[in-house]
């Protein structure tokens, strides 16, 4: 029970990148992309769990209470925001290459000239 | 290099990654069993040091306060970066936005999404201002709250048209309001500074653990966020709708593609 929240996180990972790999259309790669990455969310809040633990907010608890850690969800926090950022800019980029090549394929880009 | 190829080099890759990953967690502590010195610390010392009663915002906003001020810059380059890569075309025309991307039909709404869009606005708004306000008590915060009132002026367009989101949530404003927060985080910062500590350290008074004015910049820090975090994903709504909705190519010159 204890490795399969690890396992579920190198699936997301590998079955994400898989896609990039395989993708046939530069949206669809791009949230490959976003699949392959939400294995970072999984690893951290998991990694920052305890069994029979609360949530790190204390507005009715006692500090004293056992709770899972705050700092790797703050991390998350931070993940999101940079998977969000990258999401939007390589949605961008896609845009752009449409408007070049007229496809969303990678396999019709041609290799950049200046 | 062939399709065929291709997979082979991405299985062969993908299995070397996948040893080191296998090395890597198995050096993990067990599930849930675990708890970092740096969790222990902070969930019992937060709500005494910080006076707030959530420790994930007074970890972003205060104990990680420079990697806070780092995200949001990076929120900025990002959208920075697409509105330069969407920028006007030389050869590209404009049409006044019809709410229809090129060569679809658009469907006509139904009068239950207006109906249910217009009654949620209000109510989502002010659920927004709330998850900002409340960051340093409750799960919530400037990020999280910004990504609500960013989705208002969505809903806005779901219900109205494209000049709907242009009159309700400007592209001006949206940019405005995310250059406005990440500038007064930066302020927030310099606080410290004149207040003879470090950058972006707690300077100001801490106030009475559980109410609003408490936790001293962190509550500062969760609205510069919220603003910052509202004008990025509108200023990107923005970007988007523009390319689909308004930007036609021009017809291409005669002898070219």
């Amino acid at each position: 029970m204890s490795g399969l929240l690890y396992a579920v996180a190198a699936w997301l990972l590998f079955v994400g990148m898989y896609g990039v790999v395989t993708s046939r259309h530069l949206v669809h790669l791009v949230l490959c992309l976003s699949v392959a990455q939400s294995s970072s969310y999984v690893l951290l809040i998991g990694i920052g769990y305890r069994a029979g633990a609360i949530a790190p907010f204390f507005s009715d608890r006692s500090p004293k209470k056992p709770a899972v850690d705050g700092v790797v969800q703050a991390l998350v926090l931070t993940d999101v925001v940079v998977g969000a950022t990258v999401m939007a800019l390589l949605l961008a980029l896609a845009l752009q290459v449409q408007k070049q090549t007229h496809s969303f394929d990678p396999w019709d880009a041609r290799p950049m000239r200046g | 290099m062939s399709e065929r190829t291709r997979r082979i080099v991405f299985v062969v890759a993908a299995l070397g990654v996948a040893a080191i990953l296998l090395w890597a967690l198995a050096g993990l502590p067990s599930f849930g069993s675990h708890e970092s010195a740096y969790a222990r610390l902070l969930n019992s010392t937060t709500a005494k040091r910080r006076h707030v009663t959530d420790v994930v915002t007074a970890t972003v906003f205060d104990y990680r306060g420079v990697d806070t001020f780092g995200e949001e810059l990076l929120l900025f380059a990002a959208v920075v970066g697409a509105t330069l890569l969407l920028r006007e075309q030389r050869e590209e025309l404009h049409e006044p936005p019809s709410d229809q991307g090129l060569g679809r039909v658009a469907v006509s709404m139904s009068s239950a999404v207006r109906l249910v869009g217009v009654a949620i606005i209000g109510p989502a708004f002010v659920f927004g201002l709330s998850i900002v306000a409340h960051g340093h008590l409750s799960p919530g915060g400037g990020f999280q709250g910004g990504v609500v009132l960013a989705s208002v002026a969505l809903i806005a367009y779901l219900v109205g048209e494209y000049r709907t989101l242009e009159r309700s949530a400007p592209f001006a404003v949206a940019e405005l309001s995310e250059g406005t927060g990440a500038a007064g985080y930066a302020v927030m910062g310099t606080l410290g500074l004149i207040g003879g500590a470090a950058f972006l350290q707690n300077v100001l008074p801490l106030g009475q653990l559980g109410t609003l004015a408490s936790g001293g910049t962190i509550l500062f820090g969760d609205v510069t966020v919220g603003l910052a975090v509202t004008g990025a994903l509108v200023a990107l709504f923005h970007e988007f709708l523009h390319q689909t909705l308004v930007v036609r190519r021009a017809r291409a010159k005669r002898g070219s593609r």
